[in-house]
């Protein structure tokens, strides 16, 4: 297989990103100043915000495995003709979303806002990227890390949770609310965390090469920790509908099972205690860095995420920018963090590219500028939450009363986006340059 | 671990997956108090709801953006109710656009709204917090 297509992959979803980002930023300030921007309605910037930032995640994890299984995890793609398929019909199609989203034709639904027509090519080329790992993987001779675990149940997951999120379709769920939302949200719950599986998958593929210890994708706790997050995945999302009026046990077996999560939160302190000495040695290795603040930042979003679950909190967070925070934490900070260091290191693999000192540079102001903002931005997120949460249920304020009172947070968040802007674009622009020459320089060689 | 263990666990958490997923599609959201007011006007008002996305500002227990309010309950929200909804969806606001909806259009989704405020409570304001962290709404 031509090596450019895991790059092609990376490099649109790096593009999708800055887009998506930008998006999100006029979105936070339509929110604090209501006649910013009245050409495009936050009807139309919500949507654009959401899918180009979803497509970046799927475009960097699935270009990352087209590579990875292809030249590191000894075997090789079943079919090179395949991903450039993929890649088209992802394109074509997300060209058409964008265009139903500016010409404000929704398919309404939560996350995904387009016409549900266009979830067909969604899924024709999820078919292709599936069949093609699995026809792949399956002739890998020995155990499969687990990393390979992972991303084969991010690929299954994906099928069935999208398709479980179009059940909608079927008056049978339309019709009654209350199943309509349990089931929209079961359905969402278990696809935010099969792409957490390929991003986690991801993260660990790319730590065991840093390393050069592949033991540590086929240890027991490895394997374990998998399972539970797997678990989780299967039967945790009720957090999100824990208001809804479905039966008791729909609720508590999600309750119950989130909780199992204080195991991951105490495997990551227990890890950290073992591994400090390691971190700081490896630090100044660019995909490692970005490992190690995305562990950061799993370490705070699972807290806050095992906070949120807890129906007595959650009464008070739901339906708030609590909700937000953990989104923009798993989504950004956990993510995209763990994403960028993939892109750097296949990147850099594929390209042979040195950055130069200043890109360099450039590259670790980025990097703290990014976390520094994001920081901010989740801290505001969750401050005005609570605040919301407190004012909604203890004070019974009305919403303008509410929204006059959380405003000058929101406007720091709204500002504090751009941080996250511009810290993006100094890591993104040296990556994106590399790409460009290397590109360039091919079509010379060919031509 | 072996593979086959491995194998073993991955089949027994899907056939779970599979039995929970039933139970939740059938038994576990069989109660709708609002049944009676899901009419077919009511249905094509929750497509509209979808097609003109609502959803990006306005949530439903919850659920959806936060630009607006929650509209669960707006319906029978003192000082608000059917007329306050019609004339905002008839002229929009600073923050809301002005959808240009037909009487027709209107009607269905305020007769879909009152279906929704019949479903159940959000936000929910009136509670208690059990020993287990749990709450029982009063
Ligand atoms: C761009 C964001 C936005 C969109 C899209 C939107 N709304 Fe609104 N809506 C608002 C805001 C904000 C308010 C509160 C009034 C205000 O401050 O302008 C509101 C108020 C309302 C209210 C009164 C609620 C109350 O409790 O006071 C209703 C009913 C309503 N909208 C229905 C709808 C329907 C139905 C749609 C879809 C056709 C819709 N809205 C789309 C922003 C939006």
């Amino acid at each position: 297989m031509k090596k450019e297509i895991g790059i092609l992959f990376v490099s649109l979803g790096l593009i999708a990103l800055l887009i998506g980002i930008f998006f999100g930023c006029l979105g936070a300030f339509q929110f604090v100043y209501p006649d910013f921007l009245k050409e495009i309605s936050f009807v139309k910037i919500r949507p654009l915000h959401v899918s180009l930032v979803v497509a970046w995640i799927f475009l960097c994890s699935i270009g990352g495995i087209y590579y990875y299984i292809n030249y590191y995890c000894e075997t090789k793609l079943w079919s090179a003709r395949l991903p450039k398929i993929h890649l088209w019909i992802f394109v074509l199609t997300g060209v058409l979303i964008l265009v139903c989203y500016f010409m404000g034709r929704f398919g309404g639904r939560e996350y995904w806002e387009f016409p549900a027509i266009l979830s067909i090519p969604i899924f024709i080329s999820w078919m292709l990227f599936g069949i093609n790992y699995f026809k792949s993987a399956f002739k890998k001779a020995g155990n499969w890390p687990v990393y390979m675990w992972m991303w084969a149940t991010g690929i299954v997951f994906f099928f069935i949770t999208f398709s479980e999120s179009y059940l909608w379709l079927a008056p049978y769920f339309r019709n009654n609310l209350i199943r309509d939302l349990t089931v929209q949200w079961k359905a969402y719950g278990a696809l935010v965390g099969s792409w957490n599986m390929l991003v986690y998958g991801t993260a660990l593929f790319v730590m065991t090469r840093i390393i050069g210890d592949e033991k540590i994708a086929q240890s027991r706790l490895a394997f374990f920790m998998y399972f539970l997050g797997f678990a989780n995945l299967l039967f945790g999302w009720a957090h999100h509908i824990y208001i809804v009026p479905s039966a008791i046990w729909v609720r508590m077996v999600s309750y119950f099972m989130s909780m199992t999560e204080l195991l991951i939160l105490g495997k990551i302190i227990w890890s950290w205690k073992n591994s400090l000495s390691e971190a700081k040695r490896n630090f100044h290795i660019l995909p490692y860095r970005f490992i190690v603040a995305s562990d950061v930042w799993v370490f705070l979003n699972l807290a806050l995420a095992l906070a949120i679950s807890v129906p007595a909190i959650n009464i008070y967070t739901h339906g708030t920018h609590v909700t937000v925070a953990h989104a923009m934490g798993s989504t950004i900070g956990i993510n995209t963090i763990i994403l960028l260091a993939s892109a750097f290191f296949l990147i850099t693999d594929i390209t042979k590219h040195e950055f130069t000192r200043t890109q360099k540079i450039l590259i670790k102001i980025g990097f703290w500028i990014f976390n520094f903002y994001l920081m901010v931005f989740w801290v505001c997120l969750i401050i005005a939450g609570i605040e919301k949460g407190i004012l909604v249920i203890d004070d019974k304020l009305s919403f303008q009363e509410i929204m006059t009172q959380i405003n000058p947070i929101l406007t720091v968040l709204a500002f504090s986006g751009i941080g996250i802007f511009i810290g993006l674009i100094l890591i993104v622009y040296p990556m994106l340059i590399a790409v460009y020459n290397y590109l360039m320089k091919k079509e010379k060689v060919q031509s | 671990m072996s593979t086959s263990t491995r194998r073993f666990i991955f089949w027994i958490l899907i056939v779970l997956f599979f039995i929970h997923s039933l139970l939740v599609f059938t038994i576990g959201t069989d109660e709708d108090n609002g049944k009676n007011l899901m009419t077919e006007e009511a249905q094509i008002g929750k497509l509209l709801f979808q097609k003109y996305n609502c959803t990006a500002c306005h949530q439903l227990y919850g659920l959806g953006g936060y630009m607006g309010p929650d509209l669960t309950n707006m319906i029978s929200s003192p000082g608000k109710g059917e007329i306050y909804a019609r004339t905002l969806l008839q002229t929009g606001t600073q923050r809301m656009p002005n959808f240009h909806l037909t009487e027709e259009e209107i009607n269905s989704m305020v007769a879909y709204l009152k279906y929704v405020d019949k479903t159940g409570i959000s936000p929910v304001k009136k509670f208690k917090i059990n020993f287990d962290g749990t709450i029982s709404q009063k």
